[in-house]
């Protein structure tokens, strides 16, 4: 599945033989991913969302809906650090979480 | 209010207990501590906090399923395989985090088996449990790891709702275990509800 980046960081790499893979580019946000699973309730993912993230009710059940329908959901975005934080906070809770950069 | 939560004026919330189920639970609450383990190689004879600060987790992930979805991999795609990069990053982030997971995850379980061991279950009339707003946060993490430990031993799909499950026959040897699972997403549930009310 797509994520639907919001920045705009589709960059045309021009082909060269001194970049033949991708390179973590430092501008580039990091994005936190929870991941469905087949045991965790949505009250409870929704829960977490609200109480680790700050989220309206509204926003949690969204993302929760998101999880439990498209298979995953970014909640998060910003510094590789802080998404290592929110990933660790998450798996705190049980939740299924993944850092990626938002490419 | 036999077998859920319900709040708390003030906060918190409080669930009707019998002998049996205060039993199963915090059985269930002491396997959980001995699936999560001591920790790498620190009993509790050992923890001293400075050499606990500096000490690194383990790189792979755990070759039990119940542990490995307790304690995931942060980098890479769920059922893909990872790239050098996305190993090399999972593993280092492994290193500096799981023990601390565990940690918590260790104390969580532990707050269950303290409050039940607190309760004072007369005969066949059972008891009221009454958990504190915090209570309720570590009960939460436990119930969700328990759930998580037992879903993944039961190979709970995204298609195994309650109803397929209560319709195993009596003679199935997942049986019981079914039932527990069963009865801890009610307890779960109605917590969660009891928090957000």
């Amino acid at each position: 599945m797509e994520t639907v980046s919001v920045a705009p960081v589709e960059i045309e790499r021009p082909e060269s033989s001194e970049a033949p893979f991708a390179v973590t580019e430092p501008d580039v946000p990091w994005v936190t991913l929870v991941h469905n699973d087949p045991v965790n309730l949505m009250s409870y993912v929704t829960y977490v969302f609200q109480a680790y993230f700050g989220y309206s009710k509204d926003k949690a059940h969204k993302l929760m809906l998101d999880v439990h329908h498209k298979g995953r959901a970014t909640v998060s975005s910003g510094s590789r650090e802080e998404m290592e934080r929110d990933v660790q906070a998450m798996h705190g809770y049980g939740l299924w979480a993944t850092l990626s950069q938002d490419r | 209010m036999a077998g859920h939560f319900e709040p708390l004026a003030g906060g918190g919330a409080a669930v009707a207990l019998d002998e049996v189920e205060v039993s199963i639970l915090r059985s269930l609450a002491v396997q959980l501590l001995e699936l999560i383990g001591p920790g790498d190689g620190h009993g509790p004879e050992d923890a001293d906090p400075l050499a606990r600060l500096f000490a690194e987790g383990p790189s792979e992930p755990p070759a039990d399923p119940a542990l490995a979805r307790l304690f995931p991999d942060a980098y890479g795609e769920p059922g893909v395989p990872q790239d050098v990069e996305q190993r090399a990053h999972a593993a280092e982030f492994r290193r500096y985090t799981e023990n601390d997971l565990r940690d918590r995850k260790r104390d969580d379980a532990l707050a269950v088996v303290r409050s039940l061991d607190a309760l004072t279950v007369g005969g066949d009339r059972g008891a009221v449990l009454r958990l504190s707003p915090e209570e309720c946060r570590r009960w939460l993490g436990a119930l969700n790891d328990l759930r998580l430990t037992i879903g993944t031993r039961l190979e709970v799909t995204e298609e195994d709702d309650g109803e397929a499950f209560l319709r195993l026959p009596d003679e199935d040897p997942r049986k019981p275990m079914v039932m527990a699972y069963l009865w801890l997403g009610g307890l779960q549930e109605t917590l969660v509800e009891a928090l957000m009310s």
